[in-house]
Formats: structure tokens, C-alpha cells, sequence
């Protein structure tokens, strides 16, 4: 066939366009995740766990309420028999250093690593999925579980705490003492100040799930980052890196239990957090952008 | 056009000084008007280069051609890249040099506008383990953007429905049987109607019974006009629905073409049946008409029409003349196979 019986013949139909994503798109996908996250047995195994945190210190505390033990213990616990409302921010305190990170680590883990390691995630990506979007819902779904991690500890806690103690007016650090309401709010300003300064690990975490296709590994390798950087946090040879530490404001969430709050204290943990989750969210989409999938 | 169909020796030759052959026209210039219509190839590279660390090339300069319409069979022994290849096409793994085009868009840069006209099983089906089947494929299907969520339902139920999976919909994922989990598989390749398949190793796993249900389905798709890209280790698995056909060694793609071209270039023979008495007059008739590597044994004598220009009809024509008692002629053509063997040098399932 010539050159001219190609132009004389019929004209050849149009490419069909490419299909367009339909609105709503982002929210199916986001749904979707957060189903196959919070679907998972293990996660509700896990979230049950972290539940059952604050079940048993309160537990404990109550029987041993009278006894020579009562009234021992670190920070908030010996509070918690004279409030309820303290047992909330013992059982943050307790599950920080190890608990709250290994459900990052697991969370994360998953995410990336997860899908690659079961193959699922070469199907994903030939959906297509564009790989920028994928990630940042896998993140917002990590964030959504580690989030529902610590809202299970001090719902738990809290309405343990009412039932063995009682809520009563709240005698903050200072001394002085607010109304049960105001202590409430408090309260719950511990608990989003504890959720939001998990988010630096939960971008540490992701971006080692994008460099490995073994979950257990990222998981791991995200665990020991909080542990490490709470043993240099406790170096004074390292004072001059400590303000930059992931681990290094997550206790400053007592700010909120003075009478006046510093929000420059919390300001700066919160923008530390900031921080890693730009460097390390940066990390990640770097990698996971260009990654050859060869799972 | 020049490109007429080469013999598999020369293929071969080809292949040792690493070059690509193209055995039909297939590769013929497309004029520059239509190559980004509907008769783009459904799948072209050009010099598709992948190499892993320092390792030698796991896909080394191949120009993969699949035109429109086309039942397109990839083969190789294990490890001889068609994977790669694959994973490539679909902007998995980004190639370390050369370029690859869906059907007539740049991979990997057009993706999000190619890639849901075309469904795909790469190197097994992978699904969420706890999840069912029904269950795995709403997820997929939630998750693909151009997907429409009000069809979801009925798409899914069609295409459970089509790889016979209907019944164990419900089962969880991790319960199902090798077989099942293939079936699976391209129920997610047919979620939507497609303009392409890339099925890799689609029968990997499925009993005979099976693996003749995937080539109806084949056969199907491709009679409605889908373009299918099937790779396979197991050349007789697939070697009856191809069209075309590219095999690949080493990382190299050694021939490519029609698969009826590549099979006729291969040398024939023919094989006259002739009473005892009369073979030895049979086999000067041959030799008479310019046969080469003539053998008689018993009552069959046997010759190669390989470059003689001589027909089976010529033949039997001067054996009649010459009086020879002919009872029975016969054509020998390679099968797939040997023409596969005649071009690596080395049997079908040899891993590198």
C-alpha cells in the first residue's frame, strides 16, 4: 500500500482518548486503603492491644490502691488514683518509647513494603496508580491507624479512668486546679499533641518501606530509629543535636498540663516533626518515584 | 519491502552476531500520519535495554514489535528476560537505555493514559491473601481512577463469571488453589474491556484443562479484536493461538515474526514412499531436480527442498514421469520447536 492510497483511503478513526479519572477518585482510593488497613485482623489485633494498655494499668493501680505500693511509680501514674482523667496521659507516657512506635513501624511497614513483598503492588502501579498518589495515600492511611492508635489508648483510658477514679477537678503541675471540664480539654490537647508528634517516625517509617520489599524489616529498622535517637536524647556529650531529635519533645505534650501553656515549647516539637516528615517524605517520593518494581 | 521471511539459519547467524531478525514484513515503515492512530503497533521498542547492577544485560537492545490485532506469543527458556521486558512495557522497571511505546504512547510517561486500556498479569497473580476474590477485585477497581464505580459491581460478576470463578468468589485469597489464583488473575486483566493484554505466563500453574481454557479465552479475546501479548516457557502451551511469535535468549530477541512465515522458512523436506525396488531410482529422480542432502533408506527416500526453488508438486510430477511407484509423498515442515532449538542451540527450559 502506497503513501497515497493511505491518504485517499479512509480516514483511519482517532486514537480513542485516554480515559479520564473520574471525581472522587482520590476519596475511592483513600477508602479503599483505609478498608484493607483497618479490615486486617491483625491491625484490630493490634489496636486491641494498645486498648487494653490503659485497662490494665488502671487495674493494677485500683488493687493496689491503699496498699504501701499506692502512690509509687513514674510522672502521671501516682496522679491517676486521685483522678481519672490522669490515667489518660499515664498510659501515653507508658506506650511512647516502644508501643506507639512499633505500630508505626507495623503500620508502615506494610504500606509499601507490604504490597510489594505479596506482589500486589506491581498490579497497583499498572492499574494505573500513579505512584506519587499511591504513596501519599499510603501515608494518610498510616497516619489515619497511628492516629486511631492513640485515640484507642485515651478513649480506653479515659473512660477507665472514670470508672475506677473518677473525674474530678484537675490539679495541674503547677499545683493549681481547673474544672473537670477544662481538665478534659486538656487532656485531650495531650492526646493531639502525642498523635501529631508521631508523624516525623510515620515519614521515617514509610521511607524505609519503600527501600525493601520486606515489611518485617522496615518494620524493625523504624523501631530501632526511636530507640536510638531516645538513647541519644539521653547523652549529654549530644546536647547540641538533642533539640533536632525525632524522640526528643515527645514528652513536652506536659506543657498542656500547666496553667499557662508555652505553645512556643510545643510550636517547636511540633515544627522538629515538621522537619523530619519533609526530609524523609522527600526520601521516600525520591525513591518510590524512580524504584524499579521487580517484585 | 524487502523484508521477506529469512530462513531460520540465518536467524540464527543473526542471533550469534546479535542482531534482531524480523521474519515478515511486519516491521514495515508505517507512514508518519497514522503512526499515532488506532495502527500504531500495539506494543514497539526500540533497543530496550535493562541492566541490574554490573550483571550482564537482563534485556539487551530488543526491537519488540506487536502489531494491532495480533496474538503475539513471547517466548524464552527461564530467565532469558521476557519478564523484564514486560516490566518495562508497563513502566515497572525503567530501562537503562531505549525506548518502549503502548500502543502507540511512550511508556513510561504516558502511563496514567495507556495503561487502563490494557490489563496485565506479570509473573503470577499477587492479591491481598485475607481478602476474597470478589473482595480483591472491588479493591482493584476502587483504586483504578478511571474506573467507573456505578459498573463495578456487574464488571466484576462478568468477569469472575469468565475465568470460571463465579462459585469460589467468597473463598479468601490464601485458600485458593494455584489454579484458582491464575483464574483470578486475568478476571483483574478483564475488569474492563481492553485494547491490549500482556498475559505473562498466563497457564503457569493450571492443570490441561485449564491451560485449554485460558487459549479459548485467548481466542476469544483476540477474535473480538483485543491485542494479546502472551509470554510463555512452555512453547506448545501457547504455540496454537499465536499469530506472531518472538523468542528470546540471553536477553537478546533472536526472531520475531508471523508465526506461519518463521515456520515455512524453516527448511523443508520432503519424504517419498516408493517400493524397495524402486528407491534407488527415486532418489537419482531427486537429485535429477537439484534436491540436496538426498538419503533413501528401505522403501523411504528422503531430500531437503531448502533453496532449490522445487515444489512438492514438481516433485511428484517427475517421480511419476520417471515411473517410480510413488505411495506416498509427503511435506515436513519444522515445528516451532525445532525452529526454538535451531536458534538458541540448547533446549526450551534452560535457565540462565
Amino acid at each position: 500500500m502506497s503513501r497515497a492510497d493511505v491518504l485517499a483511503g479512509p480516514v483511519p478513526p482517532a486514537a480513542p482518548a485516554a480515559p479520564a479519572a473520574l471525581p472522587g477518585a482520590v476519596a475511592r482510593l483513600l477508602r479503599s486503603e483505609l478498608r484493607l488497613v483497618f479490615g486486617r485482623r491483625r491491625n484490630v489485633a493490634l489496636l486491641s492491644g494498645l486498648a487494653a494498655v490503659p485497662l490494665l494499668l488502671g487495674i493494677v493501680l485500683y488493687v493496689a490502691q491503699g496498699t504501701a505500693l499506692s502512690g509509687q511509680g513514674p510522672g502521671f501514674v501516682a496522679r491517676v488514683t486521685g483522678n481519672g482523667l490522669f490515667l489518660v496521659v499515664a498510659a501515653l507516657f507508658m506506650c511512647l518509647p516502644f508501643l506507639l512506635p512499633l505500630t508505626i513501624g507495623i503500620a508502615s511497614g506494610d504500606a509499601i513494603a507490604g504490597e510489594a513483598s505479596s506482589g500486589t503492588l506491581r498490579y497497583l502501579l499498572t492499574l494505573p496508580v500513579r505512584r506519587g498518589r499511591l504513596l501519599a495515600v499510603k501515608a494518610v492511611a498510616t497516619l489515619v491507624f497511628v492516629t486511631a492508635a492513640v485515640l484507642a489508648i485515651a478513649l480506653v483510658a479515659l473512660a477507665t479512668g472514670a470508672v475506677l477514679f473518677g473525674v474530678s477537678d484537675l490539679t495541674l503541675l503547677s499545683g493549681t486546679t481547673i474544672p473537670a471540664g477544662a481538665g478534659l480539654a486538656r487532656v485531650a490537647g495531650v492526646t493531639a499533641y502525642v498523635a501529631a508528634s508521631l508523624t516525623g517516625l510515620v515519614a521515617v517509617g514509610l521511607f524505609f518501606s519503600t527501600l525493601t520489599e520486606v515489611p518485617v524489616g522496615a518494620m524493625a529498622a523504624t523501631v530501632v530509629v526511636a530507640i536510638v535517637s531516645a538513647v541519644l536524647d539521653t547523652l549529654p556529650q549530644l546536647a547540641v543535636i538533642h533539640p533536632g531529635l525525632l524522640t526528643h519533645h515527645w514528652l513536652d505534650f506536659a506543657e498542656m498540663l500547666r496553667l499557662e501553656v508555652d505553645w512556643g515549647v510545643l510550636g517547636q516539637g511540633l515544627a522538629v516533626q515538621a522537619a523530619w516528615v519533609a526530609v524523609f517524605g522527600a526520601l521516600a517520593w525520591g525513591r518510590f518515584a524512580t524504584a524499579d518494581v521487580t517484585s | 519491502m524487502t523484508s521477506g521471511p529469512v530462513s531460520p539459519l540465518l536467524a540464527a547467524d543473526a542471533a550469534r552476531r546479535g542482531d534482531t531478525v524480523v521474519a515478515s514484513g511486519a516491521q514495515a515503515p508505517v507512514p508518519a500520519s497514522r503512526e499515532a492512530t488506532v495502527e500504531a503497533p500495539a506494543v514497539r521498542t526500540s533497543g530496550l535495554t535493562k541492566r541490574f547492577g554490573s550483571a550482564p544485560a537482563a534485556v539487551d537492545g530488543i526491537d519488540l514489535h506487536v502489531p494491532r490485532g495480533s496474538v503475539y506469543g513471547f517466548l524464552g527458556p527461564n530467565g532469558s528476560g521476557k519478564t523484564t521486558t514486560i516490566r518495562m512495557l508497563l513502566g515497572l522497571v525503567r530501562p537503562t537505555s531505549g525506548q518502549a511505546w503502548l500502543l502507540g504512547e511512550p511508556m513510561p510517561g504516558a502511563s496514567a493514559g495507556v495503561l487502563p486500556r490494557v490489563g496485565v498479569l506479570v509473573e503470577g497473580p499477587a492479591f491481598q491473601p485475607y481478602l476474597g476474590g470478589r473482595q480483591n477485585l472491588t479493591r482493584l477497581d476502587a483504586c483504578d481512577a478511571t474506573a467507573d464505580p456505578r459498573t463495578s459491581r456487574r464488571r466484576i460478576d462478568d468477569a469472575l463469571d469468565r475465568v470460571g470463578l463465579a462459585a469460589a468468589a467468597d473463598k479468601p485469597y490464601r485458600q485458593y488453589s494455584l489454579g484458582m489464583k491464575q483464574r483470578l488473575g486475568l478476571a483483574a486483566a478483564l475488569l474492563r474491556p481492553r485494547e491490549l493484554l500482556v498475559l505473562d505466563e498466563p497457564t503457569n500453574g493450571l492443570d490441561p484443562q485449564g491451560t485449554r481454557e485460558v487459549r479459548t479465552l485467548v481466542r476469544e479475546l483476540a477474535d473480538a479484536g483485543t491485542t494479546v501479548l502472551v509470554s510463555s516457557h512452555l512453547l506448545s502451551e501457547i504455540e496454537q493461538v499465536c499469530s506472531h511469535i518472538g523468542v528470546m535468549s540471553r536477553g537478546r530477541l533472536l526472531v520475531q515474526g508471523e508465526r506461519a512465515a518463521l515456520t515455512e522458512a524453516g527448511e523443508a523436506r520432503v519424504v517419498v514412499t516408493t517400493t524397495f525396488a524402486d528407491a534407488g531410482a527415486a532418489a537419482r529422480v531427486l537429485v535429477a531436480l537439484g534436491l540436496v542432502d538426498v538419503a533413501a533408506d528401505g522403501t523411504e527416500v528422503e531430500a531437503s527442498l531448502a533453496g532449490t526453488g522445487v515444489g512438492v508438486g514438481a516433485v511428484s510430477a517427475a517421480l511419476v514421469h520417471a515411473g517410480v511407484e510413488l505411495l506416498g509423498l509427503e511435506l515436513r515442515r519444522p515445528s516451532l520447536e525445532q525452529l526454538f532449538v535451531t536458534l538458541t542451540g540448547e533446549g526450551f527450559d534452560v535457565a540462565r
